[in-house]
């Protein structure tokens, strides 16, 4: 059953396995657009709402595979990576994440796909992003106690922590992304029209 | 189904597209996608050839390549690399792959790069301390309904957010 054990699939078996899985998620990226700065920050001045779409309709429709496969019995929930929990260190990363992203305009991963399409931004961006992991290593001793105890929860899922079945989770999340595509169209059109009213004298 | 007027193709089958690479990355792996991590253990290896002394006493370096132990030898590693193949790849035959440098309409290109640089600074940093960045968090964590993902995803939109406003000379 499902997930494989790669380690039986010989030397080459994990990282040829990785690569392949590497270039398709690079593929999509920069189909997406998200190659470009220009793009990914357009997604915080509500012209374009690009980042929001391809993020949601990416985790539902992975979610409702993953969690189908598992209902059917042909994966196994049980040996799937699910990120542990640890909220304070996990939500002063990502303000920190999300003011990073908007001043540099990217990710790590799309940062990645700008640099393979010899953006200059991009490769700058991949530069910083090495140099504030290594600046991390270096700086973290004191604050390691608030990094790994801090909101530490360990494996916690949101339909354990809302104490229901995990199809109802399932639902609640296709229901806030089908909402938030509603939302984010409208904002677009909203953008569009006062644009055009703007470039009218 | 119909491009986008900038010529990237539509956000939301990029969306399915991006969804079944991850699902096919928990099936056949056990776990999601991945970037930050694999560039972590990029900055360990090339701390281990200027000081391999400073790696085994750092505790955080240690942990990803103290001893004996291949800081490159990870499936992040490799994921990586494949993800620079398949931009550069799309990149080709889109007629995309081209030098150049994304900007706003009101920033030179120096100022342009040095905000890339310190935006990547905050950004290396700010992902070992969330243990994951958009990639294995947001996305990842997403999918497989982690709590601690779903609040990390929902606080980078937020921080971004917050600052667009003060920083819209950036991108405006």
């Amino acid at each position: 059953m499902a997930p494989f054990d790669l380690a039986a699939w010989g030397r080459w078996g994990e990282p040829v396995v990785h690569v392949v899985l590497g270039v398709l998620f690079g593929f999509v990226l920069e189909r997406a657009g998200f190659g470009s700065a220009k793009k990914l920050s357009a997604q915080f001045y509500l012209g374009d709402m690009a980042v929001l779409k391809v993020m949601f309709t990416g985790i539902i429709t992975a979610m409702l595979l993953v969690y189908w496969t598992v209902g059917a019995g042909a994966l196994d929930f049980e040996r799937l990576w699910v990120n542990p929990t640890y909220l304070g260190s996990g939500i002063l990363g990502g303000l920190l994440f999300g003011v990073g992203f908007l001043v540099g305009g990217y990710c790590p991963g799309t940062a990645l796909v700008s640099m393979a399409t010899l953006k200059l931004d991009g490769l700058f961006f991949v530069l910083g992003v090495l140099g504030g992991i290594g600046i991390f290593g270096f700086s973290i001793a004191p604050l390691d106690h608030f990094w790994n105890h801090s909101g530490a929860y360990g494996t916690l899922t949101l339909f354990d922590w809302l104490e229901v079945s995990p199809p109802v989770v399932v639902l609640l999340a296709v229901l806030m992304a089908l909402g938030m595509f509603v939302g984010g169209e409208a904002v677009e059109r909203w953008m569009k029209r006062r644009g055009a009213a703007e470039v009218k004298p | 189904m119909k491009r986008s007027e900038d010529g990237f193709w539509n956000p939301y089958l990029c969306g399915v597209l991006l969804g079944l690479v991850l699902f096919l990355s928990f099936f056949v792996t056990g776990h999601g996608l991945g970037a930050s991590g694999g560039l972590a253990r990029g900055v360990t290896a090339g701390l281990k050839v200027v000081a391999p002394g400073t790696v085994d006493t750092t505790v955080y370096f240690a942990n990803l390549g103290g001893g004996d132990k291949a800081a490159l030898s990870h499936w992040l590693v490799w994921e990586v690399l494949g993800v620079i193949i398949g931009g550069a790849l799309s990149g080709l035959l889109a007629g995309r792959f081209r030098p150049g440098t994304h900007r706003g309409p009101r920033l030179s290109v120096r100022a342009r790069l040095v905000f890339a640089l310190l935006g990547g600074l905050l950004v290396g940093w700010a992902t070992q301390l969330s243990r994951g960045c958009t990639s294995g968090q947001a996305l990842s964590g997403g999918a497989i309904l982690s709590a601690g993902s779903w609040a990390f995803m929902f606080a980078v939109f937020g921080g971004g957010y917050l600052v667009a406003y003060p920083f819209r000379k950036l991108w405006r």
